[in-house]
This record gives C-alpha cells, sequence and structure tokens, in this order.
C-alpha cells in the first residue's frame, strides 16, 4: 500500500505474520513449484520494480533514473492467506531458495484470525513447548549388582496386555469350570493406533494404516490393534478376516454404523473391541468434527450422509439421560450386537470428573475397560480455545483412576488405556512405559503415528495443523485425490511397521533393566521418580534430584 | 544372593544339618541372617502335634505381656523350650531377651471348632502379637502354629545355630528350610528374613521378586488379614502359594502357572489351554518377576522348588527313598547327604516344579507343559 492509503484493522504486514517466507533471487530458478505446492496459497508469482539511479562517470551527462522489473516470490498477507509453516516449498524447490521462518516476536496475526465472527478451528495438538510431565519422568528402579539385569536382545519378553473385563480370580475360574459366560477379553499389543477415523484421513493413509497393522499381526506376531475413529469402517474391511485387528468406535453422530451395522450377518470375525467415544482430550465436552471440503462421495457413503456438508457430532450422545443410562444402555447394547463376544468400553477425556465415570464402570459387569484421553491428544479439527485451553493432563487422571481401582481390588478387573499426548516430543516408548507403570494397561496414540509412518508435518508451535480444511500438504488428512497421490499406502505401512518395530525394541531397553519381562510392569510405580518433589506427591512416585 | 536349603526327612534330623549346609555354600552369602523353618517335629514335640506352638523373640516386658495376653485368651502354656545362652552373644549376633519356642494347649472352647475356625483364629492371634510387639518394640512373632517352630536372627548361620545350641536343644524336625542372607539393606527387620509363613505354607527364596510393588496391591485387597507385612519382595510367594490353594482350591502344580505362566505357543498347545489362559488373565496380577529361586512347604508336609521363568538361579534336589534334600549348590547337598546317587541330583529347569511329597520316596518333576489335574 502506498502512505496515503487506506488501511483496515487487519491489514497486516509481513512483520505481523507468524511465519515469514525467506527467499533468496540468486538461487530461485523461478520454476514456480513453491507456489503451485503451497497448501494455502501464501505465496504467488511476484513481480518487482526497482528503480536504479544511474549516475555517468564524470559526471559528464544527466543523472538518469532507470527502471527494472524482476519475477520472484511475494508472500500474502492476508489472514487466511498466512504462511502456516508447513515448508512445502523447500520441499519442492530444486535449489533450497526459501524457507518459511518463525517470526522473531510475538505475531499479530492471532487476533485477525476471526474474520466473519468465526474463531479459528486447526488440527494437530495443543499449542506447548518443552517437555511434559511425561518426558521428566525417569525409570529408576535398575537391577545392578543385587541381580542381573535381563539382555532386551536375548532374552524372552511378554509385551501383550489385556483388553476386556477380567473377573476377580475364583468367579473366573468357577464360571469357566462350569462353562458359563466370561466376559471376552484380548490379548492384545500395549501400544494402540488410537482412533482416527475415515475421513479425517485420506483413503491412502487409512490403507496404508491397515495394512500396516495387518503385516505385523500376520507377519511378526505382534498383535496390534488399530480404532476406527468415528466415521465408520470400510465394508470390504467389515467383511473382511482382518477385522479382528480393528476396534470399531461409535460417537455422538453414530457416523458409519448403519453400514457396520447391517454388516453385522456378514462378518466373518468379530472386530476386536468396540469403543465408545464419550469425550476427546483434545477437545473435551465438544463433539467431533468434519468439515464440509472433507465430505466427498465416499466419505459421504461410507458414513450416511449428504456430500458437502459439515458433520459435526453433538458434544454428548442423543441417547444419553445420564451416566447410568448412558453407560450401562450403550455398553449392554453393542455387547448384545455381538452376542457378548466383543469386548465394549467407553473413551472420555481426562478430566476431575474421571473418577465418577470410572466408579460407574466398577459396577457394570459388561464395562470391558476405560480408555481416557489426555489434554494433549491429538484432533483432525477443534476450535484452537477449546484444543488449547480445555482438558486435564493425562498422567494425574490416570494415577488417580488406577489408585481407585487398587483400593477397590479392581486393578486387574478393569483395564485402563491411556492417551493424550504420547510420544510428543517424540518420546513413545519412555512415555508409554511411564504410563503403564503409573497403571495403564496400554497405551493409544494417533498423532505420534501420523508424524512417524505418514510425515506429519504439525506441531505444538503452530506449524500447519489444517488437517481439517482438507489441504494436508502430506496427503494425511485430505480427501482431495491431487493430494492424497503424495501419500503412498505401501509406505505408511512399512513406516507402521518401522515404528512397532523400533517401540518394542526401546521398550524392552526400559523394562529390561528393571528385571521385568515376565510381564507388562503394569503399576509398577516403584521404578519411577521425578525431579519435581509436586509431581511425584501428585504421582506417588519417588522425588529425586 | 542368599544360598537356600531345606531337607526332608522320614526320622527326624537337628537343623544343624541345616546350617552345616549353609556354612559350605558360605561363598554365597555374607552371614548377615538366618531364618530357619522347621515342620514335622520331633523330640519333645513328637506328642503334641495338635498343639499350637508361638515361635518368636521377646524382651523380659514383652513376656510378660504375651502371658497375660495368651491368659487372657484362655491358653495354657504345655511346654517350652528354654535357650541357655552365653552372656555375650558371639560378634554380629544382637543381644537379645528371650527367644522363645513355646507349645499351647486350646482354650477349652475351641475343642468344638472345626480347623477352618481354628486356623482363622490363630492366624488373627498371631497378627495380634506381631501389633502389640511393633507398637512397644518387644515381641517379634515368626510363627504360632501347630506343628511348626520358626527362628530368625541376624548373624552367620552356623554361629547364630551354635549360640543358640540348637543341637542340644531337642529341636529336631522331619522337614527344616534354612536361609542364609546375602544383606542388601544397612538394617535388617527380622520380619525380613525368609522363610515366610502364613497358615501352614512357608517359602524361603534366592533373588529378588521385581513384580513386588503390583502384586502386592493386588494381594492386600484380597480380604485376607494375613496377606500383610511385606516386610520383603520374596514375603508374596508365600502369601500367593496361600492363595492359590486356600483361595482358588489349585494343587501345587498351579503354582508355576500362576507365578510363572506359559506364554505364546507353548500356551496356545498345552492340553488345558483354555483353563490357563482363564487363569492367567485373572491371575495376572501374580505374575513375579527377576531371578527367582524359591523352595516352600505345605501343610501335607510336601516340600517343593520352583525357579523363576528364566532360571537366573541356581537349585539342585538330591537324595535317596526317605531322605531328600533341596539346595542352592551342590556342596550343601553333599554336605548334608553325602552318600546318595549323584547322577539323580535334579536341577529344575525354568518349566519344572519338583516335589518330594509326605511319603518321602521320590522327587516327582512336574513340568508346565503337562496336563493338569483339573479342580473341582
Amino acid at each position: 500500500m502506498s502512505t496515503n492509503g487506506t488501511i483496515t484493522p487487519s491489514s497486516l504486514s509481513l512483520k505481523d505474520l507468524h511465519w515469514q517466507i525467506d527467499w533468496n533471487k540468486e538461487a530461485c530458478t523461478l520454476c514456480g513449484q513453491c507456489t503451485a505446492v503451497c497448501p494455502v496459497k501464501a505465496i504467488e508469482l511476484g513481480v518487482f520494480r526497482k528503480r536504479q539511479v544511474e549516475v555517468p562517470l564524470g559526471l559528464t551527462g544527466k543523472v538518469e533514473n532507470r527502471y527494472s522489473l524482476f519475477y520472484g516470490v511475494r508472500q500474502k498477507t492476508e489472514p487466511k492467506h498466512a504462511c502456516i509453516g508447513c515448508g512445502m516449498c523447500s520441499q519442492v524447490c530444486p535449489n533450497d531458495a526459501i524457507l518459511p521462518r518463525r517470526n522473531d516476536e510475538s505475531d499479530k496475526q492471532r487476533y485477525h484470525t476471526d474474520q466473519g465472527g468465526q474463531p479459528l478451528t486447526r488440527g494437530g495438538r495443543r499449542k506447548s513447548e518443552g517437555a511434559g510431565i511425561l518426558d521428566r519422568i525417569k525409570f529408576t528402579r535398575i537391577s545392578m549388582l543385587t541381580d542381573p539385569a535381563l539382555d532386551a536382545g536375548r532374552h524372552e519378553f511378554e509385551i501383550k496386555t489385556l483388553l476386556g473385563r477380567v473377573l476377580p480370580p475364583k468367579e473366573q475360574l468357577q464360571r469357566h469350570l462350569k462353562g458359563e459366560w466370561v466376559p471376552p477379553v484380548r490379548e492384545i499389543y500395549p501400544l494402540v493406533i488410537g482412533g482416527m477415523s475415515f475421513g479425517a484421513l485420506s483413503p491412502t493413509m487409512w490403507e496404508g494404516l491397515q495394512m500396516g497393522v495387518a503385516y505385523l499381526n500376520e507377519e511378526l506376531g505382534m498383535p496390534v490393534r488399530i480404532c476406527t475413529g468415528e466415521g465408520g469402517c470400510p465394508p470390504r474391511l467389515l467383511r473382511s478376516e482382518f477385522l479382528k485387528y480393528v476396534i470399531l468406535q461409535v460417537a455422538s453422530g453414530y457416523f458409519g454404523w448403519d453400514e457396520i451395522i447391517h454388516a453385522i450377518p456378514e462378518m466373518k470375525v468379530d472386530p476386536c473391541a468396540i469403543e465408545i467415544k464419550y469425550g476427546q482430550g483434545a477437545k473435551p465436552g465438544d463433539g467431533g468434527l468434519l468439515m464440509w471440503h472433507k465430505v466427498n462421495k465416499l466419505i459421504a457413503a461410507i458414513r450416511g450422509v449428504p456430500t458437502g456438508v459439515s458433520l459435526p457430532s453433538p458434544p454428548t450422545h442423543q441417547t444419553q439421560y445420564s451416566i447410568e443410562e448412558s453407560v450401562a444402555k450403550m455398553i449392554q447394547s453393542m455387547s448384545m450386537a455381538w452376542g457378548f463376544r466383543v469386548p465394549v468400553y467407553p473413551k472420555i477425556s481426562a478430566s476431575s470428573t474421571s473418577l465418577a465415570v470410572l466408579n460407574n464402570l466398577t459396577r457394570n459387569p459388561y464395562a470391558a475397560g476405560l480408555a481416557i484421553d489426555g489434554e494433549d491428544g491429538g484432533t483432525g479439527a477443534a476450535y484452537n480455545v477449546s484444543m488449547n485451553h480445555m482438558g486435564h493432563p493425562i498422567a494425574s487422571s490416570l494415577r488417580d483412576c488406577y489408585k481407585t481401582l487398587v483400593e477397590i481390588g479392581m486393578e486387574n478387573e478393569l483395564p485402563l488405556s491411556a492417551g493424550g499426548g504420547i510420544g510428543k516430543n517424540g518420546n513413545l516408548a519412555a512415555n508409554a512405559a511411564s504410563l503403564i507403570m503409573l497403571g495403564a494397561s496400554m497405551v493409544q496414540t494417533g498423532k505420534y503415528v501420523m508424524q512417524a509412518a505418514a510425515g506429519c508435518l504439525g506441531s505444538e508451535s503452530d506449524r500447519c495443523n489444517v488437517c481439517n480444511l482438507g489441504i494436508c500438504p502430506k496427503g494425511i488428512t485430505s480427501q482431495d485425490p491431487r493430494l492424497y497421490r503424495r501419500l503412498d499406502p505401501e509406505h505408511v505401512a512399512q513406516r507402521v511397521v518401522d515404528m512397532y518395530l523400533s517401540f518394542d525394541t526401546e521398550l524392552k531397553k526400559i523394562i529390561a533393566p528393571l528385571g521385568r519381562s515376565t510381564s507388562l510392569p503394569i503399576g509398577m510405580s516403584d521404578a519411577l521418580g521425578i525431579d519435581d518433589r509436586d509431581a511425584a506427591e501428585r504421582l506417588d512416585i519417588k522425588y529425586m534430584v | 544372593m542368599c544360598r537356600l536349603f531345606a531337607i526332608t526327612s522320614e526320622d527326624p534330623v537337628s537343623p544343624m544339618v541345616a546350617l552345616e549346609a549353609l556354612d559350605v555354600m558360605r561363598e554365597g552369602h555374607d552371614g548377615s541372617g538366618v531364618g530357619l523353618f522347621l515342620r514335622d517335629l520331633g523330640g519333645p514335640f513328637e506328642t503334641m502335634k495338635d498343639a499350637p506352638i508361638l515361635s518368636g523373640i521377646f524382651t523380659e516386658a514383652g513376656l510378660r505381656r504375651l502371658d497375660v495376653k495368651m491368659m487372657e485368651k484362655g491358653f495354657i502354656t504345655k511346654y517350652k523350650i528354654s535357650f541357655k545362652l552365653d552372656k555375650t552373644p558371639p560378634e554380629g549376633i544382637p543381644k537379645r531377651g528371650i527367644y522363645l519356642i513355646r507349645a499351647y494347649e486350646y482354650p477349652d472352647e475351641w475343642e468344638e471348632w472345626t480347623w477352618e475356625r481354628k486356623q482363622t483364629e490363630l492366624t488373627r492371634i498371631r497378627l495380634e502379637l506381631r501389633g502389640m510387639g511393633e507398637e512397644e518394640k518387644d515381641m517379634i512373632v515368626f510363627s504360632f502354629w501347630p506343628d511348626v517352630i520358626m527362628i530368625k536372627e541376624i548373624g552367620d548361620p552356623l554361629t547364630v545355630g551354635r549360640y543358640l545350641k540348637l543341637d542340644a536343644n531337642d529341636i529336631q524336625a522331619r522337614i527344616v528350610m534354612a536361609q542364609g542372607r546375602q544383606n542388601t539393606n544397612y538394617a535388617i527387620n527380622l520380619y525380613a528374613c525368609h522363610p515366610f509363613f502364613v497358615q501352614g505354607f512357608s517359602t524361603m527364596t534366592n533373588g529378588e521378586n521385581t513384580a513386588f510393588i503390583p502384586i502386592r496391591e493386588f494381594l492386600q485387597k484380597r480380604g485376607f488379614e494375613g496377606y500383610m507385612g511385606f516386610n520383603s519382595d520374596s514375603e508374596v510367594f508365600t502369601h500367593i502359594l496361600h492363595y492359590m490353594q486356600k483361595e482358588l482350591g489349585l494343587g501345587l502344580e498351579f503354582y508355576k502357572h500362576i507365578i510363572t505362566p506359559l506364554a505364546g505357543d507353548a500356551l496356545a498347545s498345552h492340553p488345558n489351554a483354555d483353563l490357563l489362559t482363564q487363569l492367567k488373565q485373572t491371575c495376572r496380577r501374580l505374575i513375579i518377576d527377576g531371578p527367582n529361586c524359591v523352595i516352600g512347604s505345605l501343610p501335607d508336609h510336601s516340600l517343593f522348588m520352583v525357579q523363576d521363568r528364566k532360571k537366573l538361579r541356581p537349585g539342585v534336589i538330591g537324595g535317596r527313598p526317605g531322605t531328600y534334600a533341596y539346595s542352592s549348590e551342590i556342596c550343601g547337598l553333599d554336605s548334608a547327604i553325602p552318600d546318595r546317587d549323584k547322577s539323580k541330583d535334579f536341577q529344575p529347569m525354568y518349566l519344572d516344579t519338583a516335589i518330594v511329597g509326605p511319603d518321602r520316596q521320590e522327587v516327582q518333576i512336574c513340568r508346565q507343559t503337562e496336563r493338569l489335574h483339573l479342580p473341582h
């Protein structure tokens, strides 16, 4: 703009943006790939006019202005085109001539993301940086000279857990011997791929995850399970042998459940379990959200909805009148649908009310467990404010629940599954082991899988996080074939396998020195320490400096 | 490591046999403590098999409080062993008040009681006395049970035995279990010394149970007051044995299936795979971990040895019909039963439960992969 031009309140300069583009004119080949790949069209072809003052030698003539043009890349400053820092421009640039750079001061863009009165929505995780509590927990009870440490590479390890209601020993044995019904229990790998829906994820991503999980089970003997999230399940998978590796999720929108219910008579195998989602750690008290951009024909067909409409799941199940009714009725209905052969458990957001749900479940003989999702969990779409400010850390919520179960002697009967920010800083195995030793029977992670298995670029410091808009530059959360073709499902599957194998080794490297191998060290809180007295007291673990 | 020795013999033997065997194995323990468990007693106790025997260590004041308490409950002393000790204990052994081994006659009203009820009440009294002792620091109570004597003390096993004159005191038993301790704590709590005892079940361990905390948490809520103390991570082996037999009604061949269950294909191909899968799931919190060799004694006078899932601790059984011994090392066995057929010595591996039954005629090996006798 010119100095006497008009500015609007939301007129921003490059300096006001969160991400700024560094572009090197000398190296740029003007190939245009960066502007083509940019998911938010933050950059465009720039035509720059340049004045050069030419002074003749010896002042023999008049000083003249010479005008020239050059072409390059110009960054837009409107909030809707603000750079998201994904760095795809850099990825495609043949000469490394372009790179987004984070503003060196607090940006002004954040005050203008609510154009039209719409608060910012995004994907990703709660904004936070630095080590969390889980990253700070150390494993301190290491067998030294008193006993030989185990060898993570050579010894036998039983890295499995149980999903399903387990009865007290006497009752379980009596029922078994009398041939009576005992609740279904699945023996599974303790790291579960958490619910990410078909719709939130692209078809290639979903296919890659499923292939990876199938390979882990069939070829490597690792009983890894994956949850569908709320979005149904492709009809062929519902009717395949591989359904046994899948946890079907039902949530308040019941998306896809028409298809699932109709497929029950044709199912060759039972699903691993049914997860009833009441809450999600990233946006507790808020329902799922699939923006209209992503609801194409395929998604609409699987979910049983019209195309091109936003699909917000209600914050609560419509049938829910009370906790008793909600939990009892839904768990029983789902159990009945599969002839009481499939474990059914609820998933809730970690909250100061988690214990109320837990106490209710302990009295429900059909409840197969409780999944708790902490505030650092990821999501495909949520209001920024929900993501950043709503929720409860997983560590203390899980610990409270576990200690309550211990107090009533039911810690083996109702398995707890913990999720929400596991591996947020890359420490997947360490975070998982901490939660297991705090009392989790298993852990769930979704975001880490996206990052490790598909190269998701999102971060907790406002990078990318546009999963909700269907413009995922890696094709992970997009329904646009031009984008999701970038993601080869075979490669995703390969990375899922890599991720699990490396997790397995790292987990053994943690539990072997603790002298544990015969069973998963659930609740082995004597192994844990932290350099924060308050945290140690809160979690009932050792304080150490 | 600690060192273990146990013997089961048709003819009563002195506990010194076990202490001498421990002494032979002294490279494997540091002489910081010893525990003895005697059952199926000989000598003067031969004629009073039903009389509950209180074993412990008391101060003068503690003994007076004990007498008052027992009189209140209607117990009358039937027989007691008097230890005539030197005024100054040998180096390494603390000076105590009275080492008590005293058989009682049941109160009159107990005569009508079932054995089940008597067991419950005997346990309750032991715990009550233990609680009293912990309050005033004047009593340590190891056991209160018919036909069972327990002695525990800090110091070198053989020196302790000689100091207490165990060879001269008419203390003899057909089953003796002894542990020589390798101390890994600065201060020794006698309640942390093996063997451990609950309602006729006793075990001792050489090892470390790294799954102690989750197991303790589980046992504490089983509704049985005898699962207490937890002064040692090995104490839960006794509790699990008791829980399995008394609460679940399962035989000894199930013990390994609870503490170190089969995994993977071995479990899937077991003739009782369904039952064992259920058992593994429902008793998951009782799975032990770490290196452990466990020797235990049952109320029916069986003696057994099991190893951890990886067999990380030494243990051998040998003997002849009538007399068998379990030992951490072969030299311990050689000391106690030199004239045996050594070719029949057996070292239980990770799937084995080695049992010498009440008849003491053979070593039965129960492999975990074998078909089980189902409970009723």
